[in-house]
Parts: C-alpha cells; structure tokens; sequence
C-alpha cells in the first residue's frame, strides 16, 4: 500500500531520474520510484532499525546525520532531492533546504500543514494538535519545527529559494483547491534555487 | 553437520585444504615467487550456477579458520563463527563461503616460516614482501582453481576490508558485492606509528636474529608480545577497556612491585603471550607492511574518487563508533569515492562500545545490518 504522498511524489519524478531522499525511513518511497520511475540513488537515515528496513527494502540506504549537511554529495548530482515529511523534525531548517538545492536541480518537500483546521481546532480547545501525520504528544514529538503554508512558502521567498509547483492534500489523500492552508493537512512542494 | 551443529548453528566440523600453484607470481615489490601454496577452507555448497560463493579476507591476525572446528580440536573455533553459519548472517545454507589464509601467512600459506626449495631452508628474511594487491591477485587464483568467476561478495573486516575494496578495485568483474567493514581507503600516520613500533618491537628482540630465528630454535617472544599487548589497546576504546577491566588493584592496595596488579596488565601480558605461542614474528611485520602500504589512491595522486572510477560492484561499509584504529570518517571517505563515482553503496555506522575489535563481535544492530544486506546478496544468486 502506497502513502498517498508517495504517490504525489512519484508523479513529480522524472524516468531514471537520480534521487536523494533525505529521512527514507524504511526506503518504502525510494524502493516505489525504483519500480515505478526506475530511479537510482540513495537513502538517508540515522535511526539502526530503519536503515535495516530500508537494506531490506533493496535500497542504498546511508546512515548519516542529516543536520551535518550533506557535504558527501557534489553540487548538482541528483535531479531531485526528497524530504518527505522530515523537514518539521530538522533542527537546522535553512541549511537543509539549502544544502538539498545545492546537491539537487530540485527539490521535492512535503510537511503537515500546521494550519490545518483540525490543528487550529485542537489549539482553540486549548490543546496541542494530534493528527495522523502528527501523531506525537508535545513532550515525545520529534517535530521541532512545524509550520503552515504561508509560512514555508515566507521562508522560500527570503531565501530565494523558488516554488515551481504546490499541491495540498487533505486526510482523504484528495487534492485540495480552495482554503488550502486551512483543509490540507499535507503540503506537497516542488522547489529549486530561484537564480 | 550433526544435530547439535544444527542447534548452535555451527558449521561444525571443517577441514582445510591446500592448493599448490606452480605459475610464477610476480608481486608489487618486483619478487618472482616461483611456486607457493594457499591453505583454505570452504563451507555451504556451490550452487549449479557457482553463482553464491563468498570470499572472506582475513585481518592482521586471522587465517582460512573461518567458521567451524576441527574434529581433532573442537575448541579451535573459526574467528568468525559468530558470523559465518547454518541461520547467521552469512548463511551457508544459502552461501558457499571460501575463507583463505593470505600469502606470507603462518597458518598454512607459503610464508616466512615456510621451507624456500631453493635452500631447502624457511625462507624467514629472504621472504619478498608483498601487498593487498599481492594477496588479491593470488585469491583470484584461488577463485579460478575452485571455478568461481564471480564472487556473490568479497568481504572482510579491517584489513580484510582493505582486500574486499582492492578486489573491487582490480578485478571489478568479478564480484558483485563488496562488504568493507571497519576498514580505512589508508592508514593514517598515526597508525603507521603503531604497527612500527610492533615491528620494533619484534626486531630489536635479541631472538630476531634478523629474521633468520628458525635456524637458531629460537622465537622473539617477548616482540611479539609486545607488539601484540600495543595492538589490543588500540583495538578497545577507552570506554570497553575501563568497563572491562576497571582499576582495581589486585589484594585492593599498592604493592609496590612490577607484578601484575591492574586486571588490564594481566589481560595484555596473556594476550601477548598467547599470540606469541601461535603467531610468526615475520608474519607479523608483512602484515604490517601490507597495511601501511595499501593506499588505491596512490596511483590517482591522491584522489580516491579517481581510483575508483572503474569499479562496477555495489558496495556495504561498516564503521563502528568508538573505532579509532579505522575511525568512521575513514570509511566515509571510501563512501565519498563510491559517491563520487555514482555506484551503488550504503553505509551504516555502528553504534558499539568495543573499538576496532567490534567488528568481530556479536551487536544486533551489526548482525541486523548485515543479514538484511546479505539477504539481497542471496536473492539475486537464485539461478
């Protein structure tokens, strides 16, 4: 069973593209573009059990700390770079989104949308959210960085960074159109240094 | 394999074998070696296609021993039998595994300790030095006598490690995998100081005798004690050595003596001695001249990247945490000439309080990351 946003990732890479995918997890979206883009490249993961999921998946899986940058990869030696739902629980937010855009020709970044009403519901109830892809109690949740819409795309413009194509998903794994900070829980981006 | 074999998942009982070559080998140094013999042992069966054999190398201080024991002696125990067996990570239900001792070895290998048929005498000083390029030119050899092509992988630890990217390296064709762990694309300066002060050790040892011992019914012990009791401290972090052994004094206070009063002193003083009972002075000093001089990178000025470029395997690096003898980033360097070269690699770093000697060790993540690898080795040998 594929994650919805995997899907979406999947369409926004071309065939045997090169791809770097920044947190694989257990390699499941990587192994997906394998067979269904035939794309080669590389996994990144710190967690033991996960690098072993994704080896097992048939990945290339390397264990690194992303927060150290990715000084190993030359500029420009993957098409697309993925952070797929890893760009809250990063520390150092600017220098990942600039390092992806250095060893990549784009970039491809999806988040839950903090602004999500259901989100924005909980904290007027006086509560943090919890959602499917926030399932996390504030004092155990990796996400140390979780914003909206309108703030990812603030921080793009001040970086230069570009917004070549946008898509909002909600809970159903449909595209959302109208309010879409408001009824997309899932930001799906596509991104490339603005020159 | 008997059905207690089974249950500890042993091998069980193997028996090694010899094979002569009589085809002149010509080594780095320029020596001609005119006629020499490789020890091995094999485990797990060749499949029809001969498409599931794995070479393992062997480290400064390993042999063919493997996996399993010998009928004859049950407690001597292969050096990677935690590794290498029925249901381990290396599984030789599915794998066929070589193990060999390398050339200029002391377990069976034409070596220093060796008779040279020129002089009907142990070849001792006058045995050429030689090199991982040597070592994996003569396993090829190996490969060809047994009819293995292509390897499934080539792997080992440490220097063995060094031998598994030197395969890949000389002969790209074949192997399909190369499984580097706890290895180093060179050795550092400081770790030339080492193994140089293990060789003088061994050298200035009155029992030397410049390498000619034999004849004189002697042994230099007490350097080969030595250089061993220097490696195991750089073989342990600091953290393993201390929990390990601690600090306290034998009979809890001072004697103000040289006896033995830390635990640790005791554990390097049987170590040493051990080694010195089984192990060949001019082994020990080859070995260490192979490692400090095993540098791919020599012939690209330097550039690693430049001398992997022909290299087609795909590769699985292992470094260990508190490894300082061959330090993560060292592996991170052979992992950044991969990339460079846009091969197929994953690399893991281990998280393990053992040192350099962890890759030898039992650790869940290790063995973990290792059966998942291996795992996609064996598919892809299903004819």
């Amino acid at each position: 069973m594929i994650r919805a946003d995997h899907e979406l990732i999947a369409q926004g890479i071309r065939l045997e593209s090169r791809v770097l995918d920044l947190g694989c997890g257990d390699g499941q979206l990587l192994a997906h573009l394998q067979r269904t883009r035939r794309a080669t490249g590389y996994g990144i993961e710190i967690v033991p059990e996960r690098v072993v999921a994704a080896l097992r998946q048939g990945i290339q899986v390397l264990q690194v700390n992303l927060e150290s940058g990715l000084s190993g990869f030359a500029a420009g030696s993957f098409d697309t770079v993925i952070l797929s739902q890893t760009l809250q629980a990063m520390r150092n937010t600017e220098e990942i989104l600039r390092e992806m855009l250095r060893v990549g020709r784009e970039g491809i970044v999806t988040f839950p949308n903090f602004g999500y009403w259901k989100h924005r519901w909980q904290v007027l109830n006086g509560m943090m959210p919890k959602s499917p892809d926030m399932p996390y109690e504030w004092y155990d949740t990796p996400n140390v960085h979780l914003c909206t819409l309108q703030d990812f795309e603030a921080l793009c413009a001040r970086m230069g960074v570009q917004v070549i194509e946008r898509r909002v998903m909600n809970p159903a794994g449909r595209v959302v159109h109208t309010l879409p900070n408001l009824l997309g829980s899932l930001a799906y981006y596509r991104i490339r240094s603005a020159v | 394999m008997t059905t207690e074999d089974k249950e500890t998942r042993s091998v069980g009982t193997v028996f090694p074998q010899v094979v002569r070559f009589a085809e002149p080998l010509t080594l780095a140094s320029g020596v001609m070696l005119h006629d020499y013999q490789l020890v091995y042992e094999t485990y797990g069966t060749l499949n029809a296609h001969k498409s599931n054999a794995i070479l393992i190398c062997h480290a400064l201080s390993g042999s063919h021993h493997v996996a399993g024991h010998y009928a004859e002696d049950p407690r001597a125990v292969g050096w990677w039998d935690n590794m290498v067996g029925p249901g381990k990570p290396l599984d030789t239900e599915r794998f066929f595994v070589v193990g060999v001792n390398n050339l200029g070895g002391c377990h069976g290998s034409t070596g220093p300790s060796s008779v040279n048929p020129a002089t009907g005498r142990p070849y001792g000083s006058h045995f050429p030095f030689v090199t991982v390029e040597d070592w994996v030119k003569t396993q090829a050899r190996l490969a060809d006598h047994l009819g293995i092509d292509c390897f499934a992988a080539v792997m080992g630890g440490s220097l063995g490690g060094m031998q598994a990217l030197q395969w890949s390296i000389s002969y790209p064709h074949r192997l399909r995998h190369a499984l580097v762990i706890a290895a180093a694309p060179s050795l550092s300066a400081q770790n030339i100081g080492f193994n140089e002060v293990a060789r003088q050790a061994i050298t200035t040892d009155p029992d030397f005798h410049g390498g000619d011992f034999y004849a004189h019914g002697v042994v230099p012990e007490r350097g080969l004690r030595l250089a061993r009791m220097l490696g195991h401290i750089t073989y342990l972090s600091d953290d393993a050595m201390m929990a390990k052994f601690g600090r306290e004094l034998l009979g809890g206070a001072p004697h103000f003596s040289l006896e033995v009063e830390f635990e640790i002193e005791s554990y390097l003083r049987y170590q040493g001695k051990k080694f010195s009972e089984r192990f060949d002075a001019n082994t020990y000093l080859i070995m260490t001249k192979a490692l400090d001089y095993f540098d791919p990178a020599r012939q690209t000025g330097g550039n690693l990247a430049a001398a992997l470029a022909g290299v087609t395997a795909q590769y699985l690096v292992l470094s260990f945490t508190t490894d300082w003898r061959f330090s993560p980033a060292r592996s991170q360097e052979i992992v950044q000439g991969l990339l460079a070269n846009r091969v197929p690699v994953s690399y893991a770093e281990i998280e393990s309080n053992q040192g350099h000697d962890a890759f030898l060790m039992e650790n869940h993540d290790y063995f973990s990351v290792m059966s998942a690898y291996l795992e996609r080795v064996a598919q892809e040998c299903a004819p």
